[in-house]
């Protein structure tokens, strides 16, 4: 028999939601899947994971190789516990990058960035979401689900739990962490992003985007051309092909023209503002919400605004 | 001597409009390219072999459009180009993995560079994908790298910071921005390249497991409202609460 399995996002073993959206994802393949929790102390993430409806049992999989991501040492721990069957897990970048090798070690094919599931047609974005591709698959695969796509599946359930431990050899070493220059949130983790681009005029401009992003809980993002033109400006902050993809519920971006390269990390985000002076800006035709302004007009009146709002 | 490995792929130019017809996507009309974090594979590459001394192969699989990418390559400084010829069409990640490791092991490779993500399928399979085939350990999305005769110390931004990361050889390991701007060509490396030739590899086909359906442009989005004038933002904030509940 053919199982479905759910490997659950967990980062220093607290559970990610995005886990309650790939359970929805798995429960359209079929019934009871099996999902695996993986943590050097896994059990308050398992039980957590064991209330999300639909689940069929859940395997809490200790292995002290979890303390660091090497995806050879986490590969070799979960295949050891996953049977034969589609497996599913997030699409975060170490999610893929897990996927990918479980994949080869299942001898099936991985579909990154799955959005629809019908039967056992696949559908996920392709040339930077220019095209979507729906693949029909003629066996077991790996997937990795958006997230923001699937809904997320109640907690009402009270699955099984089982515990497995392995010891799984690291094959990279973490010699150092560098930790960041800020707190602030990275635009891979934001829920909601505020973006500047070459129309702020200087790196200076962006602690107007900063303070509303402390308003909002946001990260802040930059287009190409910000991250090019100002030091200041680190590439991890750039959104786009060569930059970060994001998904997240809000995105604003502010004196960004809209390149397609810029759109090709944001476009489905599902809501999108643009603030910017030039109406004709092609950032306007992917906007939910146009603001035909400069930002130095718009940006106080949205502060204020969403100070009233959110105190 | 190090055998140095780098996997570049070719794609439409990122700028291309991707035009769907009979169900299919329709690559006719593209003009192609080298996948842009190729080039930076392709940067780190040639910075091992100035480090450390060694050979670098540039190897693609695809069919005989892709030529132009590896002599593209050749021209940069790479030593050999090579090729693993296939058809026109869609291979899943199983074959193109296991084709791809298959070439590398015959190659002697000892170190795998590729790209984080190729700018057609945006996955970011292929550099673990061939790792695990392999059974070699990957390190992903590397900003930065420190070349030692046999490890590797890389940098890796990670959601606490930056992660600094040792690996022994063999690896493979995916290539971010970082390493600084590729080089480009000079005149001599591009007159050396036109007569290189492109060994062509030969590996058993391996099939896959899945097959396109089709390909289909991504739903419209209903037209969004576009206000004239910062007096609107404030309706935009009421419309974020109650109409699109995200804040
Ligand atoms: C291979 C490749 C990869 C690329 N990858 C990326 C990527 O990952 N991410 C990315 O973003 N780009 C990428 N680019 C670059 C992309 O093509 C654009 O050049 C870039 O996105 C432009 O950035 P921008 O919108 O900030 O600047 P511009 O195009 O210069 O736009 C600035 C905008 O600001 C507006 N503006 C000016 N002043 C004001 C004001 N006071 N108030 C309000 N609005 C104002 C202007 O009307 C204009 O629309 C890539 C390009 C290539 C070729
Ligand atoms: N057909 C191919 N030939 C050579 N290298 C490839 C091929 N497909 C993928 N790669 C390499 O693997 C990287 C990631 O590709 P992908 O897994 O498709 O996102 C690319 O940037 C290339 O370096």
């Amino acid at each position: 028999m053919s199982e479905i399995i759910i490997l659950a996002e967990v980062i220093n073993n607290t559970l990610k939601e995005s886990t309650a959206e790939i359970v929805t994802a798995a429960l359209s393949l079929g019934e009871n899947p099996i999902l695996i929790v993986p943590g050097t102390s896994p059990d308050s993430a398992a039980s957590m994971a064991a209330t999300y409806e639909g689940v069929g049992s859940v395997i809490a999989l200790q292995d002290d190789c979890f303390s660091t991501f090497d995806s050879a040492a986490w590969c070799e721990a979960i295949a050891s516990v996953a049977p034969p069957g589609h497996l599913l897990t997030s699409s975060s970048s170490m999610g893929k990058e897990l996927a990918a090798r479980l994949a080869v070690s299942r001898n099936s094919t991985i579909i990154q960035d799955v959005i629809k599931i019908e039967g056992s047609n696949i559908t996920h974005p392709i040339y930077s979401g220019k095209a979507h591709e729906t693949v029909s698959l003629n066996g077991p695969s790996v997937m990795t689900i958006r997230s923001n796509v699937f809904k997320q599946s109640g907690n009402g359930g009270s699955a099984s739990i089982s515990n497995v431990n392995t010891s799984s050899n690291l094959r990279t070493s973490l010699k150092e962490m560098v930790a960041k220059a800020s707190e602030r949130l990275d635009v891979s983790e934001a829920d909601i992003i505020i973006s500047g681009g070459r129309g702020m005029g200087s790196p200076n401009n962006f602690d107007k985007l900063y303070s509303i992003a402390d308003k909002l809980g946001a990260a802040v993002g930059a287009s190409r051309a910000a991250v090019d033109t100002w030091e200041e400006i680190p590439h991890s902050m750039q959104v786009g092909q060569t930059g970060k993809t994001v998904n997240p519920s809000l995105y604003i971006a502010v004196g960004i023209s809209g390149a397609i390269q810029h759109l090709a990390g944001m476009r489905t985000s599902k809501y999108i503002v643009a603030i910017n002076k030039d109406g004709t800006a092609p950032i306007f035709r992917h906007a939910d919400y146009g603001i035909i302004a400069t930002w130095e007009e718009a940006l106080p009146i949205l502060e204020q605004e969403l100070g009233t709002l959110l105190g | 001597m190090v055998e140095i490995l780098v996997l570049i792929k070719q794609v439409p130019d990122t700028n291309a409009r991707i035009e769907i017809k009979d169900g299919k996507a329709d690559l006719s009309m593209v003009k192609w390219i080298t996948s842009p974090y190729d080039e930076y594979a392709l940067e780190v590459a040639l910075q091992h072999k100035e480090a450390v001394g060694g050979n670098v192969t540039a190897l693609t699989l695809g069919p005989a459009r892709c030529d132009k990418i590896l002599k593209d390559a050749k021209a940069l400084g790479v030593d050999n180009i090579a090729r693993i010829d296939v058809p026109e069409g869609y291979l899943d990640s199983f074959s193109v993995q296991s084709m791809l490791a298959e070439a590398c092991s015959s190659l002697g490779a000892e170190i795998i560079y590729c790209g984080k993500a190729a700018a057609d399928t945006n996955a970011g399979s292929t550099g673990p994908g061939v790792a695990e085939k392999l059974g070699w350990p990957s390190v992903a999305n590397i900003t930065n790298i420190i070349f030692g005769d046999s490890s590797l110390e890389l940098m890796q931004p990670s959601f606490e910071g930056q992660a600094k990361i040792g690996v022994n050889l063999p690896a493979v390991i995916t290539c971010d921005k970082g390493m600084g701007e590729p080089r480009r060509a000079n005149v001599k490396g591009i007159m050396m390249a036109k007569r290189a030739n492109v060994d062509l590899i030969g590996v058993e086909t391996v099939g896959g497991n899945t097959s396109v359906v089709g390909h289909a442009s991504p739903p419209d989005k209903p037209p969004g409202k576009s206000f004239d004038g910062s007096e609107h933002v404030s309706t935009v904030v009421k419309l974020l609460r109650d109409e699109a509940n995200v804040i």
